[in-house]
C-alpha cells in the first residue's frame, strides 16, 4: 500500500517499500540476512537525498502525505488528551483541534492545526485551514490555561487560515490579530512547535510566544513558495524558485533569529519513525518547559515581548 | 492587490471610477480626495494624512532613517534593493509607512499612516519597527496612537521577517491595552493581509472610511478558492460594519472630528 510520493524520495521508497514486504512476510532462512542488507541500502539511500535537499523539496517533505499530524503529536508527547470543542460564539471548528493532558504528568493546554488523513477526513478538516472560529476556540482554550496557570503548547501545521466567503464575514483577520495580541500578554508559558507547513497569519495566530520550536524539515513562510510565484513571477510554476528565495526552511528561519531550536528528525523525516519523531519533540518541549516554568510570569512576558520585537532587519542612517 | 489603482494623476483633469464624471483635478484636491459629485473617497498620500490629522497640519516626522536592510538578498524578476531604490525616488523616504507626533484636538498623539505609493503599503521591518517604536514612544508618554492602514499586506521580499512584524506590533499593542493607552485603528481603502491581520483590527476603535476594502484574504484568491463570483459589497467597510468588525465608517470630513471626540472620551 504505497502512498503516493514525490520523485525525489522514490530511491528511498523503493528501498523503503521492499523492507516493509520482507518484514510482513514470513520467515525465510536469510531473511534477516536480506532485512539488515536492505536497512544500510535504506540509510544510504537517505543519506543521498537528505544530503542536497532544496527549499522546495523541505516544503514537500512538510506536507508529506504520511507525516505526524497534530493529534499524532499529541498522543506521541503526551497523555489523557481531553479535546474541547466550540468558541462560545458561532461553532466548532474541526482544522484546530485543543483541550489539555498530561505532558510528564503534569497539566498542559495543548492545541494545533489539524489536517485529515483520509479523503472524507481532509475535507472535514478543510485541509488544516481554520476559520475564526478555530482561533478562537484556541484563544478561549489559552485564556481558560491562564486562569488556571497551565502552560500553553502549540503545535503549527497549516498551508494558511481559510481564504473564504463565510471565514471573511466572521472576521478572519480579527481572530488572528486578537490571538497574536493575547498570546503576547498571557501570563503562563507558552512553548511554540512548528511541526509540517507554518502557513502565513493562519500560522501566526497559534506562532506567538516564549520559544519557537522548528522540526528539521518544517517550514514557515510569509506566503506559499505558489503564491509567491503567480505574485511576483506572475508564474506559479515558478514555486521551486519562490521557495528558494523566501528562506523557509528550519535551518533559515534559525539563522534569522525566528526559531530558537531546530528539533531533528528520524533518519528520512518524522513520516519514516512518527513515534521517534514524538520523543525528539517531547524532549525539546520538556528541557524548555523546565526553564519556562522557573520563571516569574512578569519576566517571562518581559522576555517574550524583547524576543518578538527585536525580530526584523534595518539599517539606520 | 486586490483593487484596481486610485491613484489621482497629477493631470487638469480626472476621471471619477465611482461616477465616471470628469472632475477639475483641482477641485477634488480641495475637497481632501473626495468626488465632489457622488463622494468617491480617492486614495490620499500619508503625508496629506498627517496634515489632515493634526492640528494646523503642524507634526513632527519620527523615525525616518530606518530604512531596508534586504535582509534575505531576494530576487525575484528584479533585486529587491532595485525595487527599495526605486520607490523611495517616488515616493520620499520613510519606507511605507509615515510616523508623525503633534497634537490633534489639543491632544498631544502620535499618527502612523501607511503609503500605499511604497510597494503597495507592504509591511516589512521597517513598518514593524517604526510602529513598534511608535508604540513605545505612545508607552513612554501616555500619549494615544492612531494608525492609518493602507495597506495590501505582509511584504514578501522579506520573507518570514516580514510575517514576524505582525507578531511585533500586537506585542506592542498588548502592552498598551493593559496599561490604558488608547490606540484609534482607521481603515482606508485597501486593508488586506498581515496589516488587517494584526493593527487594523485592534482598536479601542475601529473606524473605515467608506466603501474601503477590507479583509482578510484578497477578492481574487477567494474567487479562486471557493469558485464564485463575489457578492456586490463584500469586503467592503459598510460589509464589515454591518458583521460587526467595525465600530464606525466615516467619511473623510468628518474623520478628525471623530477621532477628536475619541480621544475626548479617552483623556
Ligand atoms: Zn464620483
Amino acid at each position: 500500500m504505497a502512498v503516493p510520493t514525490y520523485p525525489f524520495l522514490e530511491p528511498v521508497e523503493r528501498v523503503r517499500e521492499k523492507l516493509r514486504e520482507l518484514e510482513g512476510g514470513s520467515p525465510t532462512l536469510d531473511r534477516e540476512e536480506t532485512i539488515a542488507e536492505l536497512r544500510r541500502e535504506l540509510q544510504e539511500a537517505i543519506d543521498r537525498v537528505f544530503s542536497s535537499l532544496t527549499p522546495w523539496q523541505q516544503c514537500l517533505l512538510a506536507r508529506h502525505p504520511e507525516r505526524p499530524y497534530t493529534l499524532d503529536f499529541i498522543h506521541g508527547t503526551m497523555n489523557e488528551f481531553t479535546e474541547l470543542h466550540g468558541d462560545r460564539c458561532f461553532g466548532d471548528d474541526p482544522a484546530i483541534v485543543a483541550g489539555f493532558a498530561l505532558f510528564d504528568g503534569e497539566p498542559v493546554a495543548v492545541m494545533g492545526h489539524q489536517k485529515g488523513r483520509s479523503t472524507t477526513e481532509k475535507v472535514r478538516r478543510n485541509f488544516g485551514m481554520p476559520r475564526p472560529e478555530g482561533y478562537r476556540k484556541a484563544l478561549r482554550i489559552m485564556e481558560m490555561a491562564a486562569r488556571f496557570g497551565r502552560p500553553v503548547i502549540t503545535f503549527i501545521d497549516t498551508p494558511g487560515a481559510y481564504p473564504g466567503l463565510d471565514a471573511e464575514e466572521r472576521g478572519q483577520a480579527e481572530a488572528i490579530a486578537r490571538n497574536l495580541e493575547v498570546m503576547a500578554r498571557l501570563p503562563v508559558p507558552i512553548v511554540i512547535v512548528v511541526t509540517g507547513e507554518g502557513g502565513s497569519g493562519g500560522a501566526l495566530a497559534l506562532g506567538i510566544g516564549d520559544r519557537v520550536l522548528m522540526l528539521e524539515h518544517a517550514v514557515y513562510s510569509v506566503i506559499s513558495p505558489e503564491g509567491c510565484a503567480a505574485i511576483l513571477w506572475k508564474d506559479q510554476a515558478r514555486a521551486e524558485e519562490a521557495a528558494a528565495a523566501l528562506r523557509l526552511t528550519a535551518s533559515d528561519l534559525r539563522k534569522l533569529g525566528v526559531v530558537d531550536e531546530v528539533i531533528p528528525e528520524p533518519p528520512g523525516g518524522a513520516h519514516m519513525d512518527p513515534a521517534g519523531a514524538a520523543e525528539l519533540v517531547a524532549a525539546s518541549i520538556r528541557r524548555h518547559l523546565r526553564e519556562l516554568r522557573r520563571t516569574k510570569p512578569d519576566t517571562l512576558l518581559h522576555r517574550r515581548y524583547k524576543k518578538f520585537r527585536s525580530l526584523g532587519q534595518f539599517v539606520e542612517r | 492587490m486586490g483593487t484596481p489603482s486610485v491613484a489621482v494623476p497629477e493631470g487638469m483633469w480626472i476621471k471619477c471610477e465611482s461616477c465616471k464624471e470628469i472632475l477639475y483635478h483641482k477641485e477634488v484636491e480641495d475637497n481632501l480626495q473626495v468626488c465632489p459629485r457622488c463622494g468617491h473617497h480617492f486614495r490620499m498620500t500619508a503625508g496629506r494624512r498627517l496634515d489632515l490629522l493634526f492640528d494646523g497640519g503642524r507634526f513632527k516626522l519620527l523615525f525616518q532613517k530606518i530604512r531596508s536592510a534586504d535582509p534575505l538578498k531576494f530576487v525575484d524578476t528584479k533585486p529587491y534593493v532595485d525595487r527599495l531604490r526605486a520607490y523611495t525616488r517616488k515616493a520620499g523616504p520613510g519606507d511605507a509607512l509615515l510616523v508623525g507626533r503633534g497634537e490633534i484636538g489639543g491632544h498631544p498623539a502620535m499618527v502612523a499612516a501607511m503609503r500605499y505609493r511604497f510597494m503597495g503599503g507592504s509591511m516589512g521591518s521597517v513598518v514593524g519597527e517604526k510602529m513598534a517604536r511608535a508604540i513605545e514612544r505612545c508607552l513612554a508618554r501616555k500619549i494615544p496612537l492612531i494608525s492609518v492602514a493602507c495597506s495590501g499586506g505582509a511584504r514578501m521580499q522579506e520573507g518570514i521577517l516580514s510575517l514576524m512584524q505582525m507578531g511585533k506590533i500586537a506585542a506592542g499593542l498588548a502592552r498598551m491595552r493593559v496599561r490604558g493607552i488608547p490606540f484609534i485603528s482607521v481603515l482606508t481603502d485597501p486593508t488586506t493581509g498581515g496589516v488587517t491581520a494584526s493593527f487594523a483590527m485592534l482598536g479601542d476603535v475601529n473606524i473605515a472610511e467608506p466603501n474601503a476594502l477590507i479583509g482578510f484574504a484578497g477578492p481574487r484568491v477567494i474567487e479562486q478558492t471557493i469558485r464564485q463570483t463575489l457578492p456586490e459589497g463584500f469586503q467592503r467597510s459598510e460589509f464589515l460594519l454591518e458583521h460587526g468588525m467595525l465600530d464606525l465608517v466615516v467619511p473623510r470630513h468628518e474623520l478628525k472630528g471623530t477621532i477628536v471626540r475619541c480621544l475626548n472620551y479617552f483623556h
